[in-house]
């Protein structure tokens, strides 16, 4: 990890954020306006969506609320789903809590409302190179979040006048998420955790409805990750495994 | 207009999205962790992401079905390798984007 200080002052911190945050928004334009468009269509005004999206700003539950919303599921259900579909989280905070010790409460607070897989991923990564810092990860966090409340309330007013699929933006996030993947594998034993994971969340998907399998495979995997590096302690030691 | 049921719909939502995503950093970030836990947590990143990506290339449908031969799953390739070679981001979303405009346009 290189020690790289970060530059302070406001303009540069907000800066280096947004120049940062570019691929997540790219890719949640398209997300947000087919979410849009969707909660429209099943009967949500424009101040709705943009109330669900500031209030929950998680994607896919979202999708599944609207969704459950036009079967006729009651509240209590939906907000069951919501909790089972965003546990997943618990696992970033703690991941992403090492390189925030002894941040003052209140903005580990304002942080936490912006824990995506997105700012995550890229969060983490940035953390690891160095030169990043909590204001930096904040700074990505709300900007990926305003986006998002916008392009789901641009959805809502008129998403089904742009045309859908354009420019192959549909894939921005996937791109993102390759290469932050190859960002993690720095070493023998993330190779093998990554690949551990990616077979388990298969299996666990192809046999468990739902979205379980990311939580259950992550666990999995760095659990055995874990125990390798104990047990092996040589396989695991290779480049950047300390 | 937004109804009373709407509002407590997404307060409910929001909290039990929220909670999550605090009470580790909260809990966590306050003290000094055990090493086997920092080494399990060091290993999460790789694991999700890897999780996050697989089922989405290589499966679909409700309920889902192995369907590995998909455009998404076959620009992956070339897109991972070049993550690989350049450590890009911001090219490697670039090329992703044009590669699947291009499988959209030749496989329809």
């Amino acid at each position: 990890m290189s020690d790289r200080a970060a530059p302070t002052g406001k303009i540069s911190i907000v800066k280096d954020g947004i120049r940062a945050a570019w691929p997540i928004c790219l890719g949640y334009i398209p997300i947000g306006l087919a979410f849009g468009v969707l909660a429209q269509k099943a009967g949500l005004s424009a101040l709705a969506v943009g109330l669900m999206s500031s209030l929950v700003f998680a994607g896919s539950a979202q999708f599944i609320a609207v969704a459950m919303l036009g079967t006729g599921a009651g509240i209590a259900a939906i907000v069951a789903t919501t909790f089972t579909v965003n546990l997943r989280h618990l696992l970033m905070s703690s991941a992403l809590s090492v390189f925030l010790r002894g941040l003052r409460k209140r903005w580990l607070t304002l942080f936490a409302y912006g824990v995506t897989d997105e700012s995550f991923a890229l969060n983490l990564v940035r953390f690891r190179e160095g030169g990043w810092d909590w204001q930096r990860a904040l700074t990505v966090n709300h900007v990926t979040n305003a986006v998002w409340v916008m392009s789901t309330v641009a959805g809502a007013l008129g998403g089904a006048l742009i045309p859908a699929h354009a420019f192959g933006i549909d894939y921005a996030l996937m791109g993102m998420f390759l290469c932050l993947l190859v960002y993690q594998l720095r070493g023998r034993i993330y190779v093998l955790t990554a690949a551990i994971a990616g077979v388990s969340a298969v299996a666990i998907s192809l046999s468990v409805p739902g979205n379980s399998y990311i939580v259950a495979a992550s666990v999995i995997a760095a659990t055995a990750g874990l125990l390798i590096r104990r047990r092996w302690p040589r396989v695991a030691r290779e480049k950047g495994a300390s | 207009m937004i109804t009373q049921d709407y509002l407590l719909l997404c307060l409910g939502m929001g909290l039990v999205t929220y909670v999550p995503r605090w009470a580790p950093l909260v809990a966590l970030s306050q003290r000094s962790l055990p090493r086997w836990l920092e080494e399990w947590l060091d290993l999460i990143p790789a694991a999700i992401l890897s999780a996050l990506i697989l089922p989405a290339l290589l499966t679909a449908g409700e309920p889902r079905q192995l369907s590995p031969w998909n455009s998404d799953l076959l620009v992956a390739g070339p897109v991972f390798l070049f993550a690989l070679r350049t450590r890009s981001l911001g090219g490697t979303v670039v090329l992703g984007m044009a590669l699947y405009w291009l499988a959209g346009q030749v496989i329809g």
